[in-house]
């Protein structure tokens, strides 16, 4: 019988058969389960893989570069916006190179299910001249990262890996292979392109520019890029990735009939691209996220009318791409549809039953007479529900940490009564040092740590801040008078809406530590909490 | 043969068990399957789905097309009617009658049902009800499950199985529970539809 896994499991297990030594992630919707999969896997254990949640994006992907270095396989995971923050170190990792192998996993969520953004991690892999690898099944999820790792190695660069929320959550029968053995310890030969001094760096940029030609002949010659010409030559389909299914769904039956392109690798195979633009009448790129192929296809070639997707409108511009939507593409009619009965009524995600961060919006809420309605900088986390009606308490989210920097700069500005409202794992993850700035110049701000204890959105997972949140504070420089706590509920309502009033008359930095575990926490989970608080003390 | 099931409801309610046991009775049936499911913020008391795919031939999309559903089974009937357009021209609707109430302009029970009762082939079951009789309300889920299972093409052994080995690690109780929760279901599906349909 096959093992029934979710796209991200299947990966997760074909790295551990691929000689994995460690994984380095910080949770984030939709690659969580990649990384949670390996923290369960008996034979990970056994093997003794690292697997150990990072405190952010970038200090993962150093640690796995620091695992690489000395020779080992390591990979690093993220959803999308994760990589904005480990950008730094992925640009410049593609310049030294890598010496054991190095996978870069980076899930997208086109349609932001649960994201800010529908960013495509295609453009990061471009911008760094590195390999892309793009499954389109979760077989496929399982088999590359064998060829992942052998193709890193034998680069000596980092690949990127990339998922979409779709593949990574939907389960089907996956085979598994022999498994590869770890890597031995073995240090660069030449330790010099690891540092990325200006000559050193020449010279390695240099080499990854000159790279590129074997990174296309590599595609060109790929399996994993299948070039199928038909008779028919009225229009040629590049399907990326998920992309593939979905117009497989549609053509199925007739798949004779198709020329397709099938993308799984990149830079992009400029060869047999040529060949079905030359045979075919019309070339439809099928991509999920931006139009990423679509726009390298226009500098391909002097005949853009000839090229169709999302930009020309043939496919929708934004959101993820259906089988209808692609079957529309097609031109393949789609039947006629019921529509939704106008009984129904939306149902928004909402925080749960029993949560602190509703008592930490009804405290603020009580306080928005006073101090006006606009001045409450959010974060990302369970507590940006708060945006959303009947709360609406917070009026800003952008990105992790911004709370705190936002409420600096609105009052380095002028602004009165500016609150910060953050989750203790968002805090440790790019809060801190925007504290430091706001504690430097001591600026007029009330941050909120609303510390549940856990990494809640994404499943409950452990938070490196317990235990440590109030001396992390104390040693940025935040004034103990001004570093208060409270326990989020009903019953302290009256007694909380005074401090926060309190030190919200207070004109400098000050920390309120709102502390009650997510209601999402097992009784077990509550008990290691427990544990590591009091080893901390 | 392909078959296309949604599942539907509220974060929380239990319809990744459901698909479970599709899924390893399938496996276990050597079918090809796909299920596609909702993690992160939705789960968090939202709208959720699953879309099951289960087939003698290899399967392509993790998503189903609109108008290609053979089957809503819904844990609440406002959610069987979000999944509508999904539904073919022969679909069949299997839901629970007891509304899950989280926000303040809920429909009207009836008229959600009034829609409902507009598919002729549909079966709405007080799953929760049920399931409290039988001992747990949290075994509603099975009870739908068993309702529908007249219209999923999987052999009935193989989803029992499918049952006994996802609570394996439960006590004999929460076994039982779960079965005769499942047989109550079909059984009361028997007795308000013969399933047969004109194709």
């Amino acid at each position: 019988m096959k093992n029934l896994l979710l796209g991200n499991e299947a990966l997760a297990q074909g790295s551990i058969d691929a000689g994995l030594s460690g994984v380095y992630a910080y949770p984030g919707t939709p690659s969580t389960e990649i990384t949670e999969y390996i923290q369960r896997s008996k034979i990970a254990k056994e093997l003794n893989i690292h697997t150990t949640w990072s405190v952010n994006e970038k200090t993962a992907m150093e640690s796995a570069l620091g695992m690489s270095y000395i020779g080992k396989r390591a990979m690093v995971v993220m959803k999308h916006v994760g990589l904005n923050v480990a950008s730094d170190v992925f640009m410049n990792m593609a310049v030294s190179g890598v010496n054991g192998g190095l996978v870069v996993v980076v899930a997208d969520d086109p349609s932001m299910h649960s994201s800010q953004n529908e960013q495509d991690s295609r453009f990061y892999g471009k911008f760094a001249m590195i390999p892309i690898l793009e499954p389109s099944n979760q077989q496929e999820a399982y088999d590359i990262m064998h060829y992942a790792f052998d193709l890193s190695e034998e680069l000596k660069l980092p690949v990127l890996l990339r998922m979409v929320t779709r593949l990574s959550h939907s389960r089907a029968g996956v085979e598994f292979k022999e498994r590869r053995p770890q890597n031995d310890i073995n240090l660069p030969f030449d330790t010099s392109r690891f540092a990325l001094i200006p000559m050193n760096a020449k010279k390695q940029f240099d080499q990854l520019v000159n790279k590129k030609s074997i990174l296309i002949e590599h595609s060109e010659n790929s399996k994993l890029n299948n070039l199928k010409l038909s008779e028919d030559k009225d229009i040629g389909i590049i399907a990326c990735g998920i992309a593939y299914n979905y117009v497989m769904e549609n053509i199925g039956d007739d798949e004779a009939y198709y020329s397709v392109l099938k993308i799984s690798q990149y830079p992009l195979p400029k060869n047999k691209i040529k060949k079905l633009y030359k045979h075919c009448d019309k070339i439809l790129v099928v991509e999920d996220g931006y139009p990423v192929v679509e726009e390298l296809l226009h500098n391909y070639f002097d005949d853009n009318d000839k090229i169709k997707g999302r930009l020309s409108g043939d496919l929708p511009r934004t959101g993820e791409l259906n089988p209808n939507v692609v079957g529309n593409s097609l031109g393949i009619f789609q039947g006629n549809t019921r529509p939704i009965p106008e009984v129904v009524t939306a149902r928004p995600p909402q925080l749960c039953e029993g949560c602190g961060h509703t008592d930490l919006f009804n405290t603020i809420n009580e306080l928005i007479p006073e101090i006006g309605n606009k001045n409450v900088f959010g974060d990302i986390g369970c507590y940006a529900l708060g945006a959303l009606p009947p709360l609406n308490t917070i009026n800003t989210l952008i990105d992790m940490g911004a709370s705190i920097t936002m409420a600096k700069g609105a009052t380095d500005a002028g602004m009165e009564n500016a609150i910060a409202v953050i989750g203790d794992s968002t805090f440790t993850h790019s809060g801190m040092t925007g504290l430091l700035d706001a504690v430097f110049e001591n600026s007029p701000i009330t941050v909120i740590i609303s510390d549940n204890s856990a990494i809640a959105m994404t499943g409950a997972q452990e938070s490196s801040a317990v235990g440590r949140l109030y001396n992390i504070c104390l040693g940025i420089g935040v004034h103990p008078d001004h570093l208060k706590r409270m326990v989020p509920l009903k019953k302290n309502h009256d007694e909380n809406v005074e401090l926060l009033r309190n030190e919200l008359k207070y004109k400098g930095v000050s920390v309120i530590i709102a502390e009650r575990a997510c209601v999402r926490l097992s009784r077990d989970q509550k008990e290691d909490i427990k544990a590591k608080i009091a080893s901390l003390s | 043969m392909k078959t296309n099931i949604i599942l539907s409801g509220v974060g929380g309610q239990g319809i990744l068990t459901i698909a479970a046991v599709l899924d390893t009775a399938a496996l276990s049936e050597n079918l090809f399957i796909k299920q596609s499911e909702v993690h992160g913020m939705s789960q968090r008391g939202g709208a959720v789905q699953s879309h099951v795919r289960i087939s003698d031939k290899e399967i392509f999309s993790d998503l189903i097309p609109e108008g290609k559903a053979d089957l809503i089974l819904s844990v609440e009937p406002m959610e069987l009617l979000r999944y509508m357009p999904f539904l073919n021209k022969y679909g069949w609707l299997v839901t629970d009658s007891h509304p899950f109430i989280n926000t303040t302009n809920y429909p009207e029970k009836e008229d959600l049902f009034n829609q409902i009762k507009k598919h002729p082939y549909h079966v709405i079951v007080n799953a929760t009800e049920v399931a409290k009789t039988i001992g747990n309300s949290k075994v509603a889920n099975m009870v739908l499950l068993g309702a529908a299972s007249a219209v999923i093409p999987l052999s009935e052994n193989s989803v029992i199985d499918a049952i006994k080995k996802l609570f394996q690690h439960k006590s004999e109780k929460i076994i039982s529970l779960n079965l005769q929760a499942f047989y109550e279901g079909k059984k009361i599906a028997k007795a308000s539809t013969d399933f047969v349909v004109n194709k």
